[in-house]
C-alpha cells in the first residue's frame, strides 16, 4: 500500500494506525507562528469503531490501509456465521458476530447492505439506511389515535425494538431508519 | 463543482477588510507611524527552520536568478529602520510554503509595524489600543489580558515550561490524552512547549478578550532580545483572542553579531531537517552592523484578525480566492 503524507490526510482516507485499520474523520493543521507545525487528526477505529484524536508532526506519513466498501446481499445465518455475497461475482464472505455488530438487529435475509473489507476480510457491517420489516409483536393500539405523540415499543422479525406509533398494528410492515433507529412510516403491500 | 468561480467570502466580508484597513491607516497615521511597502520578491529569505518558502526563477537562462517570495517583510523593514526611517508600518502579503488549513493560507495579508524607541511593554499598550479601536462597534471583548508564558503554562498544565524535565513532561502527556507527544518531541524541548502550548493552553485563552503572552522561553525566542533581568526568557510577545494566534512580537535584537549567530544556529537546524537551504541575508547583517535603533516590532495576521471580529470558522470565509480557488 503506499503512504499518506500529513498534508493527503482528507476525510475518509483509510489508513493503518497501531496496526489497525482507520478512517479518518477531521485532520487540522495546527501551527504557531515560529513554531513546529502539526496536524491534529480525528480518526476513527474501523474494527472498534471508536473515535480517537491523535497528533502528528506535519510531513509524517501512515501506511495506507487496504480497505473497501463493498455492496453485497445477506444470504444467511448458520448460527456462528452470516453469510453475504457480492450479487455481480456471486462471491461469499461470511462474517462474525462481531463484525456485523449493531447491524444484525437489521439485517433479514436477501436485504442488501454493504460490507466493509480489510485485506479482503469483513471488518464491518453496514445495513441500508432504510429498511422494511414486518412488526412481530406489540401491543393493540387505541381505536382512532392518529397522533404521533406517545407510540408504543414494537418488535419486528430481526428482533430489534423499535416505538411505533399507536395505530401501527401487529403484521404490518413499516419502514425504519437504520442511523437512528427511528420510525418512518407504514408500509403498503 | 458548481460556482468554483465565485469568492468564498460575502460582499460584506469585502467591506468590512475594507473598513479595517482604513482604520489602521488611519491609528498610524495619528501616530505618525510611516506607511512604507517592502519587495515581496527578494534575493534572500528569512532563516526560520519552521518555515518554507517559495522561490521562483527571474530572468531566461543562462541569465537567471532565484528569487524568493518573502515569508514577512520583516528584514527590509528592519533596513529601513538601520537607514533612519523611524517608526514604519507595512500592510501586504507574506507567503509561507505549505501552511493550509482552517486557519492557514499559503498567501496572507499581514500587518507588520515597527516603534522606534519602544521597548515591550509600550509595545503591548499599542497592541491593545488597536485591538479596542478595530473592535469598537463591532464585537465587544473584556478588557486586554498580559501573562507571562510561564504563568499561563503553569496555569493550564501545572509544567514549568522554563526547565526542561523530561519525567515530568512525559507523565504531562500520558495523564492529557496526548502520549504521541512523547515519541514527536523526544529531548526537544522547544518542540514539547510547541506541542503541549498549541494543544492545551493555546485553546483556552483570550476567550473574548485580547491576550497578550509575553516573556516566551529563551529557547523560542527567534529574532527577540533576552530579557536582561532573566536569561531564561525573551522580550516576546503573542497575541490570541478566542484561542486563535493573531500575531507576534518582540524587543528587537539590534546585535549583528548575536544574530549572525542566530542565523547560523537556524541554518543549521535547517540542515538537519533537511529544509531547503536559505541564502542568508548580508544586507540584513550589514544594517545591523551599520545600527538598528533600539525598537520593538509586531506582526499581525489580517485574515486571522477579520475571523475574530466577524466570528467565522475558517480563513476561507474572510478570503475572496484561498489557494484552492486562486
Amino acid at each position: 500500500m503506499a503512504s499518506y503524507s500529513t498534508n493527503e490526510f482528507k476525510a475518509g482516507l483509510k489508513v493503518m494506525l497501531d496496526n489497525d485499520p482507520c478512517a479518518i474523520i477531521e485532520n487540522e493543521f495546527v501551527k504557531p507562528g515560529k513554531g513546529q507545525a502539526f496536524n491534529r487528526v480525528k480518526i476513527r477505529n474501523l474494527k472498534t469503531g471508536r473515535v480517537i484524536e491523535r497528533t502528528f508532526k506535519s510531513g509524517d506519513s501512515l501506511e495506507g490501509a487496504d480497505v473497501v466498501d463493498v455492496a453485497m446481499q445477506y444470504l444467511y445465518n448458520d448460527g456462528e456465521f452470516r453469510h453475504f455475497m457480492v450479487p455481480d461475482t456471486f462471491e461469499q464472505y461470511q462474517c462474525d458476530e462481531k463484525a456485523v455488530g449493531e447491524a444484525s438487529k437489521w439485517l433479514k435475509d436477501q436485504d442488501s447492505c454493504t460490507v466493509t473489507l480489510w485485506n479482503d476480510a469483513p471488518l464491518s457491517v453496514s445495513p441500508a439506511n432504510f429498511v422494511e420489516l414486518a412488526i412481530v409483536e406489540t401491543d393493540p393500539g387505541v381505536r382512532g389515535d392518529t397522533s404521533g405523540g406517545g407510540g408504543k415499543p414494537a418488535t419486528l422479525e430481526t428482533g430489534a425494538v423499535v416505538r411505533v406509533p399507536l395505530f401501527v398494528q401487529q403484521g404490518e410492515v413499516i419502514k425504519v431508519d437504520t442511523r437512528t433507529g427511528e420510525y418512518i412510516s407504514r408500509v403498503k403491500e | 463543482m458548481p460556482n468554483v468561480w465565485q469568492p468564498t467570502c460575502s460582499m460584506d466580508m469585502l467591506r468590512l477588510r475594507a473598513q479595517i484597513l482604513d482604520e489602521i491607516r488611519r491609528f498610524f497615521s495619528a501616530r505618525t507611524v510611516l506607511e512604507v511597502e517592502t519587495p515581496i520578491l527578494g534575493h534572500s529569505s528569512g532563516t526560520d527552520p519552521q518555515l518554507d518558502f517559495f522561490t521562483t526563477e527571474y530572468g531566461t537562462p543562462p541569465l537567471q536568478r532565484t528569487l524568493f517570495l518573502q515569508t514577512s517583510p520583516e528584514f527590509a523593514m528592519k533596513r529601513l529602520l538601520a537607514a533612519g526611517s523611524g517608526s514604519i508600518y507595512q500592510i501586504g502579503k507574506a507567503f509561507r510554503n505549505g501552511e493550509s488549513g482552517r486557519f492557514h493560507n499559503p498567501e496572507f495579508t499581514l500587518l507588520e509595524w515597527y516603534r522606534v524607541g519602544f521597548a515591550l511593554p509600550q509595545l503591548m499598550d499599542e497592541i491593545a489600543e488597536l485591538m479596542a479601536a478595530l473592535f469598537n462597534g463591532r464585537r465587544a471583548l473584556n478588557p486586554a489580558q498580559r501573562f507571562s508564558y510561564q504563568t499561563i503554562f503553569q496555569h493550564y498544565t501545572g509544567l514549568n515550561p522554563l526547565e526542561f524535565s523530561y519525567q515530568d513532561y512525559c507523565a504531562y502527556a500520558g495523564d492529557n490524552h496526548i502520549p504521541e507527544a512523547v515519541s514527536i518531541c523526544g529531548q526537544d524541548h522547544g518542540l514539547w512547549l510547541d506541542f503541549i502550548f498549541s494543544h492545551k493552553v493555546q485553546p483556552h485563552i483570550g476567550e473574548n478578550a485580547v491576550c497578550m503572552v509575553y516573556g516566551y522561553p529563551a529557547c523560542q525566542s527567534s529574532l527577540a532580545r533576552i530579557n536582561e533581568h532573566n536569561a531564561l526568557i525573551t522580550d516576546r510577545v503573542e497575541v490570541f483572542i478566542d484561542g486563535i494566534e493573531l500575531g507576534n512580537g518582540y524587543y528587537e535584537l539590534i546585535h549583528a553579531e548575536e544574530q549572525g549567530i542566530r542565523f547560523d544556529k537556524e541554518a543549521a537546524v535547517r540542515q538537519q531537517r533537511n529544509r531547503p537551504a536559505t541564502v542568508k541575508d548580508k544586507h540584513l547583517i550589514a544594517a545591523l552592523e551599520a545600527g538598528l535603533p533600539e525598537c520593538s516590532g509586531m506582526a499581525i495576521g489580517m485574515d486571522r484578525l477579520l475571523m475574530v471580529l466577524a466570528n467565522t470558522a475558517s480563513i476561507d470565509d474572510v478570503l475572496n480566492f484561498p489557494i484552492h480557488r486562486a
